[in-house]
């Protein structure tokens, strides 16, 4: 049982942090926002030349091959400089499906170790629209799309799709849908195999969601405290007072409490993504709630600053507000965790926080076998 | 990252697990709040004793078992698994225990270890009074030094188990000239010295939980204070973590009211009208989770020879609101029931131990330094905002 990180895995967070200092800042994200795209290929180039596009990417294919795990902290300081790249979403998400698919149809191997290498290299864009996101962010940007047709799974390249652009909350995100027509040619695996693959994808989806919430929400409270200590009313700083210090310190205690649900779910995720709906689910619900939270919180100490569109505060607060419902929201993702509760042969109990196989012994004691745990 | 127990963690699990289904009483124990039910918690913590399972965290020679932080937990999982009685010694052996390890001599260590360990001496803990309740430092009761004693005068309050304790650990003022946290030391008392009297204080259940202690001219050996003179509040502050931080609260008590929690909604969830009942159940159950991968993080840094810091205030937070967030909902599932008072033994005797945990529940965000103190302590350390 070790629930630390290891000294490679802090650098490579490290270097990603020191590179994301330099290249995102309020001001880049902003210039973004005057722009068509809205997309830096600048910023995107250098991410895939330290290999964090392809991090999850097989070796053969040009990638790292590394897992969740390796991710999670990465993810988690995307959301800390509220980076509007979709790196999170493509370094996790379809380049695990894309593997996936070259496993499970090896006449799909040649095209999809391709289109793997071309996402290490940075070289194209592949979006997996999963059916919980009516909206893609970035659709316009992708070469590629990975689309759903009940369950079944189909690769549309970007004319064989036609977009309808949709103006998001948050300026940084360039939201479209989707249109389409699936046909035999397009079809990549049938509903059955593809039930599988939706499902892993959404849990990936919904963990790159919380770790950059983590993040988020990290930033926010630490812009805050800066902004309470230097803001002065009646001959002192604001966050000398306790009614300042209480909200703010109500947001460290659901930070605390949501970092290592996200960082289990990116382990649960790593070993068995089919069987991490529990996990990802708290992880997610966890890290929505303190950003959140910090939002509310954060806004409140700005006072009228709070709400102006020039206090950065609303990069970080409007990116919250948009990923909370993204990847499944609250609902769906609480209404996982109850339906498990309700089922009969769900185990519970702290002996099982780790999952039923993990606590591999049976003194006879038990009752019943046990069977179902919310891995 | 590898959050698999060893085979040697799951054989420990079925060591205390073995034990533990060999040892607890089968009648439920009074309450530790009678006299009655005192010595029958008394009479587990020796058997506990015998077993070395009293204190599993301390080293062999004090009569631990020298087990690491991951080993604490699965022990502790077990324990509230299993139902056992609640630990009448935990101000000793939880937060004393420690801190004599850290502070003690080796003659102190010889004389209060072992007695706490065995159960013969159970200690209350005396550090309020009527001034200083979250201001500590206000503290005015003195111990003044005359020849190989202190001469203690003053008034403690709120001293939980001081009723029916043995001994209470305390903090006097012993430079008279002092102020603040400056001239405070940490001295043990026996609650049956002269001039002590103990006047009980009944809680919100009825019970004596805690006491009023009276001190005049009582007279103990110098040889009971815990470091040097004038170190209290420093000692005080490590016992202070130790309370706050991981030894007082282990998940695992949490994370047994949230599985029986489930398992009351499961039974009545078709009679209850209240929308919002389905969520706070998944809050419970969710939040005494995160609870216990918290710890297990924060156990795997310390081991990995990290440290625990201002944090610490955050986990009082989070277990006291999750405490009376679980008996709050529990109360709500039992709707006009929830007030019921059992019978002494009657068959009905859980809607008992709902409004006795909801009860407990209110003391969570007070005792152990109030959530609105640990709010100032995240803020100023933590957070590192401006003192006020």
């Amino acid at each position: 049982m070790d629930f630390t990180f290891n000294q490679d895995q802090m650098a490579f967070r490290d270097s990603l942090a020191s590179m994301l200092a330099d290249a995102v800042s309020s001001e880049s994200i902003r210039a973004r926002w005057q722009t068509q795209s809205g997309f830096n290929r600048d910023t995107w180039q250098q991410l895939a030349e330290m290999g964090i596009t392809g991090m999850l990417v097989p070796v053969a294919v040009g990638g790292m091959q590394m897992d969740e795990v390796d991710f999670v902290m990465l993810a988690e300081e995307c959301g800390r400089v509220a980076l509007p790249e979709p790196l999170v979403d493509i370094a996790q998400v379809s380049t695990r499906m894309l593997a996936e698919l070259v496993q499970a149809n090896p006449a799909f191997a040649e095209q999809g170790n391709a289109l793997l290498a071309q996402l290490a290299d940075g070289s194209a864009l592949v979006i997996a629209g999963h059916m919980i996101n009516p909206y893609q962010n970035f659709a316009s940007e992708a070469d590629y799309f990975l689309l759903p047709h009940g369950e079944e799974v189909h690769l549309l390249s970007r004319d064989q799709v036609s977009l309808t652009a949709h103006k998001s909350l948050d300026p940084s995100r360039r939201l479209a849908r989707i249109e389409w027509t699936p046909a035999a040619e397009t079809r990549i695996v049938d509903g059955q195999q593809g039930a599988l693959l939706w499902r892993a994808a959404l849990n990936r989806g919904a963990l790159g969601a919380a770790a950059q919430m983590l993040g988020l929400a990290q930033a926010m409270l630490a812009q805050t405290v800066q902004y309470s200590c230097d803001r002065e009313q009646f001959g002192k700083a604001i966050g000398s007072n306790q009614a300042v210090k209480h909200l703010l310190a109500d947001c460290a205690v659901r930070i605390e409490f949501a970092r290592p649900v996200v960082y289990r779910a990116a382990y649960t995720t790593s070993v068995e993504p089919q069987r991490a709906d529990c996990a990802v689910s708290h992880a997610k619900t966890a890290a929505a709630s303190a950003a959140l939270l910090c939002a509310r919180h954060c806004t409140q100490v700005h006072g009228a600053m709070g709400y102006t569109w020039e206090c950065d505060l609303h990069i970080w607060a409007k990116r919250s507000w948009a990923l909370d419902k993204n990847w499944g929201d609250e609902g769906f993702h609480k209404n996982r965790i109850h339906e498990w509760l309700l089922n009969p042969r769900a185990l519970f109990g702290a002996e099982y926080t780790f999952g039923a196989s993990n606590t591999a012994f049976d003194l006879g004691l038990e009752s019943g076998k046990p069977e179902e745990v919310c891995a | 990252m590898e959050l698999v127990y060893t085979a040697e963690q799951n054989a420990f699990r079925a060591e205390v697990r073995e034990w533990l289904a060999q040892h607890i009483p089968a009648e439920p124990l009074a309450s530790f709040d009678t006299s009655e039910g005192f010595e029958q918690h008394r009479e587990w913590e020796k058997t506990l004793a015998k077993g070395n399972w009293g204190m599993v965290t301390w080293p062999k020679a004090y009569g631990g078992r020298g087990c690491n932080l991951i080993e604490w937990l699965i022990f502790e999982e077990e324990y509230y698994r299993a139902e056992a009685p609640l630990r009448v010694n935990q101000n000793g052996i939880f937060l004393l225990g420690p801190t004599l390890m850290e502070y003690g001599s080796d003659e102190q260590k010889a004389r209060f270890i072992s007695k706490m360990a065995s159960g013969e001496e159970i200690w209350a803990q005396g550090w309020s009074e009527p001034g200083a309740g979250s201001d500590m430092a206000a503290i005015r009761s003195t111990a003044v030094r005359d020849g190989d004693e202190y001469v203690i005068n003053g008034q403690k309050v709120w001293s939980t188990r001081a009723v029916f304790a043995d001994w209470v650990f305390c903090i006097f003022r012993t430079d008279p000239e002092s102020s603040r946290h400056r001239g405070l030391s940490f001295v043990f008392v026996p609650l049956d010295a002269e001039g002590v009297t103990v006047r009980p204080i009944e809680q919100l259940n009825g019970l004596p939980g805690f006491a009023e202690i009276f001190f005049d001219n009582v007279r103990v050996p110098a040889f009971n204070r815990l470091g040097e003179e004038g170190e209290g509040w420093k000692i005080a502050m490590s016992t202070a973590g130790f309370e706050r931080g991981l030894m007082l609260r282990s998940p695992a008590r949490f994370q047994q009211s949230a599985k029986r929690l489930v398992e009351l909604y499961r039974q009545k969830r078709q009679d209850i009208l209240d929308s919002s009942i389905e969520d706070s159940v998944v809050r419970c159950y969710m939040d005494a989770e995160a609870y216990a991968l918290s710890t297990y993080q924060t156990a795997s840094r310390l081991m990995a020879g990290g440290s625990i810091g201002a944090e610490s205030s955050c986990n009082k937070i989070f277990w006291s609101e999750l405490d009376l967030h679980i008996y709050s909902t529990a109360m709500s599932l039992l709707g006009a029931r929830a007030e019921i008072i059992p019978e002494q033994g009657a068959a009905d005797d859980e809607l008992g131990s709902w409004l006795d945990g909801f009860l407990f529940a209110q003391s969570g965000p007070i005792y152990a330094g109030t959530n609105e103190i640990q709010r100032n302590i995240i803020a100023e350390r933590m957070l590192e905002m401006p003192r006020g």
